[in-house]
């Protein structure tokens, strides 16, 4: 297949519900106001160094209902979250929380970088986003530092256990 | 709730504990010079920001847990990373205002014991050093001015936006942080581009991406000639500090900026001995700047 071919929108691949499903997460609701006018790419820092990362594309995508096309895309991962874009969308769209909500659809279909799942992982286990080593929670005394607060992973589990997410990463786990 | 005076509780997040020492070292050390009296958590959990893009719902359970676990303690929250003091003050906010998310969140806590509230607030830092102890309080604790340095200062993108649930500052034109250095005599220079962010939330994702966002700014701030670069989050500190010998690597480039943790600038003028502000953490020679100031004092 060439290139043009797998770029072109075929009419089975539009769900036209996807955009009313967006607009139902939190953060999503405003997908529809975009009006297309690039200033959330224009000021996006991630998109001046990537040649394939256009946060305008990916919510155009959405509002078509390219679902499987936009849920898989790596790009979707990109976004640094620095929120410049939602601050100066002049329609107000929120943009970075709708490719929050498109991550987070994403994510439940088994599309997800592996460094996220890390620190899912991390923090079902430990609490903590990142597995503090022993020797640096001793460390802490010799260096004039209060104990470190523990945390609570078994709370924080049963807490979690109903999140679509959780299920899914701990069924991979299986 | 009417809360007591300079005492917060406090949230370390999981970055400062697990390789950023030197921010929290500093950062108690100019807190007890202003009064400021620091509780510990009882218990802390993440604050919920690295799951957002996984799990929105995740995330919201992750911060209340935390908030309720601070409202038990009846005591404001100050973090020193943007990042937790973002995530903290927006699902705060949410909880504060939707009561239907409120009480669904609160069936989940329940069976940890807890419930939130909505008694305390959350505040960055640099918000307590500017609202509640105030400018006049800083700068009345230099002891040493600063004046032989020239330095650039970069803010972390979480404690300005988005600014609908941030509320603190200018996000487009950012002067707080710019206050805080000049309290310390030290001159702040203006440079391209301000107040773009690190990369560091790429990482992991795409590092030459996230390496090169903060090969720019590094640029800009070296066109400026800036003797260090000053910084208030972890992350950010990661992105120019530790990674900067890789990008000088990987680009080709020769930048040799040191970049300190906002307290330890301050620390400095406060009088405090270089040694205690633990300098010895930073991976960028930090030498001259210290030469510099024990220079000045001759």
């Amino acid at each position: 297949m060439s290139e043009t071919e797998q770029k072109r929108i075929k009419a089975s691949e539009i769900d036209p519900k996807f955009k009313y499903e967006i607009a139902k997460m939190p953060g999503g609701e405003k997908l529809m106001r975009c009006f297309q006018c690039g200033t959330c790419t224009s000021d996006c820092p991630v998109a001046r160094f990537s040649d394939t990362y256009r946060p305008r594309q990916i919510i155009r995508m959405a509002q078509l209902g390219l679902r499987e096309r936009v849920l898989s895309s790596d790009t979707l991962w990109l976004c640094a979250a620095c929120f410049t874009c939602t601050d100066r969308c002049p329609q107000d769209v929120e943009v970075a929380s709708v490719i929050r909500v498109l991550r987070n659809l994403a994510a439940e279909k088994g599309y997800v970088p592996q460094v996220f799942k890390e620190q899912a992982m991390s923090i079902l286990e430990s609490g903590y986003a990142y597995k503090i080593p022993e020797l640096r929670i001793k460390k802490r005394e010799s260096l004039g530092l209060p104990q470190l607060p523990k945390s609570n992973p078994k709370s924080i589990r049963k807490m979690l256990c109903e999140v679509s997410f959780l299920k899914f990463i701990e069924k991979k786990g299986e | 709730m009417k809360m007591a005076e300079n005492k917060y509780l406090m949230f370390l997040g999981c970055a400062i504990p697990y390789r950023v020492s030197a921010y929290e070292i500093s950062a108690r050390k100019i807190l007890q010079k202003l009064g400021v009296e620091l509780v510990e958590m009882p218990e802390f959990n993440c604050c919920g920001l690295p799951l957002d893009p996984v799990s929105h719902e995740m995330m919201v359970m992750l911060a209340a847990r935390n908030l309720a676990l601070a409202e038990q303690k009846g005591l404001n929250i100050i973090t020193l990373c943007p990042g937790c003091a973002g995530t903290l003050k927006k699902v705060n906010k949410m909880l504060k205002e939707d009561k239907a998310l409120r009480e669904e969140i609160n069936e989940h806590l329940k069976e940890a014991g807890l419930e939130f509230k909505g008694t305390i607030d959350v505040k960055h830092l640099m918000q307590v050093l500017i609202e509640d102890i105030g400018l006049e309080k800083v700068k009345n604790t230099v002891v040493k001015p600063l004046i032989m340095l020239k330095v650039a200062e970069h803010n972390g993108c979480h404690i300005l936006r988005p600014k609908e649930f941030i509320g603190f500052d200018d996000p487009e034109d950012p002067k707080t942080l710019k206050t805080l250095i000049e309290a310390t005599g030290a001159t702040c220079l203006d440079y391209m581009d301000e107040t773009e962010c690190c990369g560091a939330p790429s990482v992991g994702v795409n590092d030459k991406i996230a390496l090169q966002l903060a090969r720019d700014k590094l640029n800009h701030i070296k066109m400026v000639n800036a003797q260090a670069m000053i910084t208030i989050c972890p992350f950010c500190h990661i992105m120019y500090d530790t990674n900067e010998l890789r990008i000088e690597k990987m680009f080709n480039e020769t930048y040799g900026i040191p970049v300190l943790h906002y307290p330890q600038l301050l620390g400095l003028a406060m009088g405090i001995p270089p040694e205690e502000l633990a300098f010895n953490d930073l991976r960028v020679d930090v030498s001259n700047i210290l030469k510099q100031v024990a220079e000045g004092e001759k």
